[in-house]
C-alpha cells in the first residue's frame, strides 16, 4: 500500500540573481516497509528534496514552488504548521548525516531519545526513560542502562548515530527518511547501521528513504532507487532492474564509475564536466553537455521521465540509441 | 542546567588555578555575608562618641570612625550589602536581556530589527549619566538601582544572547530538534538556551564587579544605601574628610571593594578560559 506519495515536488531558493529551482518537477513513491535509495552527486537536490517533504527547508531563502507530498492521503504542504509538528517525530522521522553535530551536545543521549516519548506521547519522564533504555538496547548501543546518562561527546560516531536513530525511531514512525546517514562514518560501522535500518524496516513495516551519494550503500540495502541530477531525477526503478539494466547515460556513468570494476593498474572512471550550476541549467535535457550519446534532439525541449515499464522510468528520450551503443 | 555544566567540565579537564582563587576569594565574602550577625565583634551602627577616630589595633582591630563606630563591624555589615547588590544588580538585566536576545535572534526580522532598534537608543546615552539620571528621578535607595540597572544593563546580555542565538538556531542538533516535531518553546528553551548563556554568565560576573563599584559610588553620591547604614562606599565617602587624620576610614573599605571586586573577576576570567570564550 502506498505511503508517501511526492508529485511534480518543486523547490526554490530566492537569490538577488533571480529565482534557482534545486528541485524541479520530482515525483516518487514509497510503500509501507519499502527502502527508496535517492542517489546523486553533491548539488543534486536530494538532500533539499528529502528535507522539504517534511517542511524542513534549508535556509529562509527556501521556499516550496510546487507539488504534492501526499502522505497517507494527506497533503503534507498544505498542513498547519501545529498539524505538521504532530506528525514529524512521531509518524514522520529523519535521521541526518553528521551525529556529531546533530545530537545536542549539552543533553544527555537517554534525554534526547526520551523526548520525543514526553512531547508526542505523553510519557511520564520515567516510564520514557524506561523505554529509552529499551531503543538503546533496540539499536545496540551496549550497557544502555549505563550509557543513557552519557553525553554525545562521550560516544563513538557509529553510536552517537545509533543514539540518532533510537530518538528518530521511537515513537515508532511509519516513514524515515536517512540524509546520508553512514557518509560521517568508517566503513564497518556504516554497514553496521545500514544493517540496523534494514533489521527496523523488517520489524516494523518502516518505510525508509535512504539519501546517498554511494552507490554501493543503495545497492546493498535498498528496494527501488531514484537517480536525481541537477534537480530532477533521471531514472528510477527497482535496485536490480536499475544496476543491470541501467536506461539512463547518466546511471549508466554513475555505474562505470564505482571503483572495482576495472583491472588493476586501470585508471578511475569517470562522468567528464561537472554538475551544471543552478544558475545557468542547460536547454533540454539537463545532462545533455556531458553526455556520451548527445543529439541535436538532446538539447531542446523540457524533457519529462517517461515510462519503459510500470516500474522504469527514464528521462532520456534516447534511451533506447543509448543502450544499444553501451 | 547544572548537569550540562558539569558535562563540559569533565570534557575540558581542570580550569584554571587562579579561577580557584576567584572562587575562594567570593566563597569567603558570602560566608562573611551569611554569618555577618556572629563575625562582627561591635554593633555596626551604634555609636560610641567615648571611642571616635580610634587607629586600628586594640579592641578595634581596623579602628573607629568619627561616631566611634567600629570599622571592621561596619565592613562585615556591608558585605551584606555590597554582595547583595553584585548579584541583584546582575540578575535582573540577565533575565530581561536574555529574554530579548533570544527572541530577537530566534525570530529574526521585524521583531529584531525593532528590538535592536530599542538597544541601540539605550546604548546611545553614556550608561554613567543614565543611571544616575534614572536613581535621581526615582529617589534614592537600592530600589531605584535595581531598577535603573535592569532598565539600562539589558543591551550587553540581550546582544550576547542574541548572537549566539543567530548562530545556533541554524545548528544541526536544532534542525534535529525540528525534524523531531517540537515546538519554538520547547527548542529555544530546552536545546537552544542552555548552549547560548554561557558567553552570558560569565560576563554576568565581569558586570556583578562593576554593579559593586557603581553601588558603592551611587552611595558615595549620596544616591545610593542612606546614613546610617553600613555600606562600603558610603563609608568611604563619610571617611574622605577625615582622610589626613584617619585614613583607615577609608582605606579598608576601599580594599574590601578590591578584594570582592578582584574576587568576582578572577572567577569569571577562569571560567571564560576554562569554557573557552576567550580568543
Amino acid at each position: 500500500m502506498t505511503l508517501l506519495a511526492v508529485n511534480d515536488l518543486s523547490v526554490e531558493f530566492v537569490t538577488p540573481g533571480g529565482r534557482l529551482r534545486a528541485v524541479d518537477g520530482v515525483s516518487f513513491e514509497l510503500a509501507e516497509g519499502e527502502v527508496l535509495g535517492l542517489v546523486g552527486e553533491s548539488g543534486s537536490g536530494k538532500t533539499v528534496a528529502c528535507r522539504s517533504m517534511l517542511r524542513l527547508l534549508p535556509s529562509e531563502r527556501a521556499r516550496i514552488a510546487g507539488g504534492e507530498v501526499l502522505f497517507e492521503g494527506r497533503d503534507l504542504l498544505h498542513e498547519s504548521e501545529a498539524q505538521l509538528r504532530r506528525l514529524r517525530g512521531s509518524r514522520l522521522a529523519m535521521i541526518f548525516q553528521n551525529p556529531s553535530t546533530h545530537l545536542d551536545p549539552l543533553m544527555t543521549v537517554g534525554r534526547q531519545v526520551a523526548e520525543p516519548l514526553i512531547y508526542h506521547e505523553g510519557l511520564s519522564s520515567r516510564d520514557a526513560r524506561l523505554r529509552a533504555i529499551e531503543l538503546l538496547r533496540q539499536v545496540g548501543i551496549p550497557d544502555p542502562a549505563h550509557n543513557i546518562d552519557a553525553y554525545p561527546h562521550q560516544f563513538s560516531g557509529g553510536m552517537r548515530q545509533r543514539a540518532m536513530i533510537a530518538g528518530a525511531i521511537a515513537c515508532r514512525p511509519q516513514l524515515l527518511s536517512a540524509d546520508e546517514p553512514t557518509t560521517a562514518l568508517d566503513v564497518t560501522v556504516q554497514a553496521q547501521i545500514l544493517r540496523l535500518l534494514l533489521e527496523l524496516r523488517d520489524d516494523s513495516g518502516l518505510a525508509i528513504i535512504l539519501v546517498s551519494h554511494d552507490l554501493g550503500v543503495i545497492a546493498s540495502t535498498c528496494d527501488r532507487v531514484a537517480v536525481m541530477y541537477a534537480g530532477r531525477i533521471m531514472e528510477q526503478a527497482t535496485k536490480a532492474e536499475l544496476l543491470r539494466h541501467p536506461r539512463h547515460p547518466y546511471t549508466a556513468g554513475l555505474i562505470a564509475s564505482r571503483p572495482g570494476d576495472g583491472a588493476r593498474g586501470q585508471e578511475l572512471r569517470s562522468i567528464e564536466g561537472q554538475l551544471p550550476a543552478l544558475s545557468a541549467l542547460p536547454a533540454g535535457c539537463r545532462f545533455h553537455p556531458r553526455c556520451p550519446h548527445a543529439e541535436a534532439v538532446c538539447r531542446t525541449g523540457d524533457l519529462r521521465p517517461l515510462a519503459i515499464d510500470p516500474t522504469h522510468t527514464t528521462a532520456c528520450i534516447r534511451w533506447r540509441e543509448a543502450t544499444a551503443a553501451a | 542546567m547544572t548537569a550540562a555544566v558539569l558535562a563540559l567540565h569533565q570534557r575540558l579537564g581542570s580550569p584554571p588555578r587562579l579561577a580557584y582563587a576567584g572562587a575562594g576569594l567570593s566563597l569567603f565574602w558570602l560566608l562573611v555575608a551569611l554569618t555577618a550577625p556572629w563575625l562582627a565583634p561591635f554593633d555596626p551602627i551604634e555609636q560610641n562618641l567615648a571611642a571616635t577616630l580610634l587607629p586600628p589595633g586594640g579592641a578595634h582591630l581596623l579602628g573607629t570612625d568619627n561616631f566611634g563606630r567600629d570599622i571592621l563591624a561596619r565592613i562585615i555589615w556591608g558585605t551584606r550589602l555590597d554582595l547583595q547588590m553584585g548579584v541583584f544588580g546582575v540578575l535582573f538585566p540577565l533575565i530581561i536581556g536574555t529574554m530579548i536576545g533570544a527572541i530577537a535572534g530566534y525570530f529574526g526580522g521585524i521583531v529584531d530589527m525593532l528590538l535592536m532598534r530599542l538597544l541601540d537608543v539605550t546604548v546611545s546615552f553614556p550608561f554613567l549619566v543614565l543611571i544616575i539620571a534614572i536613581v535621581a528621578t526615582l529617589g534614592p535607595g537600592l530600589a531605584s538601582f535595581y531598577i535603573a540597572l535592569a532598565l539600562v544593563g539589558w543591551v550587553s546580555y540581550a546582544r550576547l544572547v542574541r548572537s549566539r542565538f543567530l548562530v545556533l538556531k541554524s545548528a544541526d542538533f536544532v534542525l534535529a530538534a525540528h525534524s523531531l516535531g517540537f515546538s519554538h518553546s520547547r527548542i529555544v528553551l530546552h536545546h537552544i538556551l542552555p548552549n547560548a548563556i554561557m558567553p552570558a554568565l560569565v560576563f554576568s560576573m565581569s558586570d556583578a564587579v562593576i554593579d559593586v563599584v557603581l553601588g558603592a559610588s551611587l552611595s558615595y553620591l549620596g544616591l545610593g544605601i542612606q546614613p546610617p547604614t553600613a555600606e562600603w562606599g558610603l563609608m568611604i565617602a563619610e571617611g574622605q574628610n577625615f582622610i589626613a587624620t584617619a585614613w583607615w576610614m577609608t582605606v579598608f573599605p576601599g580594599l574590601a571593594i578590591v578584594l570582592l571586586a578582584t574576587g568576582f573577576s578572577l572567577l569569571a576570567d577562569g571560567v571564560a578560559e576554562h569554557f573557552g570564550l576567550r580568543d
